[in-house]
């Protein structure tokens, strides 16, 4: 990781520690002019179980929760209604697995650039939380292991 | 080792759930062939496998395929003699596998040092439709400038798929679609021979390591 992210990541993480879910390292991979797709990786630890049920953002008309299988050596994407959050435990969204797709986007995600992005969830007796998290945008050119576990 | 091609028609390519048999078949006999060649080789000869990749060399490819660069020219496997080819089919959509399997590709190209220079990437979309010369010029750019996105015609490319034994399918998924693809890269030789598959998960020095090989083989 280059060392310039680590201030604006521990910001990010720190300043949304208060609320029932914590979000760690948040990023969104950029896009190059007129690519109309990306995606959205962090770590989710809610304290108690609950399910992340919806996303938004200014940034792009729709935003999907997806899932990443591989079949054999095929790659497949889908849409996912919910994903579950047990509690206390980390769930990660990353280039290997689950992640938010942004679609649509209205402009290009450039290096540095700040994703504000409105998650909500769903506690199990159907209360609903919204929480504003702001990604940085990381390099195209960027596998995202490792980069996604940071903790402070 | 031999892979004998067989050619299954395919009836409706986009509707088409489950990739074609004959890729399946191809993705079956690569798994077999990692399982199975190394034990093997233990056993009775001290050699190792030359390769980390699955060696696919004497593969019957349809060599007669041509792809367009982002200006529009039309570029054949011949084009790159004397350079290693690695082919990559991907969309750029895609916000997991392709860019892991480029930055991938980047970080081969610099473990080869001087020879980097010796190494084409080729990035092949499988999403003619979205992908427009201008976007696959700067996608491909983004990881690595000699980085090349090739298309072709939506037809040339089920030929293609059927050639090089990649399944991939266009699936509607919220509000858009996505592509369902292999996600193997192809490594052809310098003298424009396919020779090996490399899996998305093989480490980047492993797969340097065999484009070494095959531009030593070129000089040996």
């Amino acid at each position: 990781m280059k060392p310039k992210y680590l201030i604006p990541l521990y910001f990010l993480a720190t300043a949304l520690a208060h609320s029932e879910v914590e979000v760690t390292a948040p990023w969104v991979r950029a896009t190059v002019p007129n690519q109309k797709a990306s995606g959205a990786f962090m770590e989710l630890k809610s304290k108690n179980a609950c399910k992340l049920v919806s996303a938004s953002s200014l940034v792009a008309k729709t935003v999907e929760i997806h899932e990443m299988v591989m079949e054999g050596e095929v790659m497949k994407m889908r849409q996912i209604k919910s994903l579950d959050l047990p509690g206390d435990t980390t769930v990660k969204l990353s280039p290997a697995g689950y992640h938010v797709m942004l679609i649509g986007l209205k402009e290009q995600l450039k290096e540095g650039q700040v994703v504000e992005l409105k998650l909500t969830f769903e506690k199990p007796g159907g209360e609903l939380e919204t929480m504003d998290v702001k990604a940085v945008v990381r390099p195209l050119a960027n596998t995202g292991r490792g980069e996604g576990t940071m903790k402070h | 080792m031999k892979l004998i091609p067989t050619q299954v028609p395919l009836k409706n390519h986009r509707a088409q759930a489950a990739p074609c048999r004959s890729a399946r078949r191809l993705a079956r006999l690569a798994v077999v062939i990692g399982l199975t060649s190394a034990p093997l080789l233990g056993a009775d000869e001290p050699a190792p496998a030359k390769f980390h990749g699955t060696d696919v060399t004497g593969y019957q490819l349809d060599y007669g395929f041509a792809l367009k660069d982002t200006a529009g020219r039309e570029l054949k496997i011949a084009d790159f003699k004397g350079k290693v080819v690695y082919f990559f089919f991907g969309f750029t959509q895609c916000p997991v596998i392709c860019p892991t399997a480029l930055t991938r590709a980047a970080e081969i190209k610099r473990l080869l040092g001087a020879d980097g220079e010796k190494l084409q990437v080729v990035f092949v979309t499988i999403d003619p439709e979205r992908d427009t010369p201008e976007v696959l010029r700067s996608y491909a750019a983004a990881f690595d400038p000699s980085f090349l996105g090739l298309s072709t015609d939506p037809e040339k490319l089920k030929a293609l798929s059927r050639s090089f034994k990649f399944t991939y399918s266009k699936v509607q998924t919220g509000s858009s679609y996505t592509m369902d693809h292999s996600t193997a890269s192809y490594v052809f030789d310098p003298s424009g021979k396919i020779r090996l598959i490399l899996r998305h998960e093989a480490p980047a020095a492993d797969c340097a390591d065999d484009i070494r090989k095959l531009l030593q083989e070129k000089t040996n």
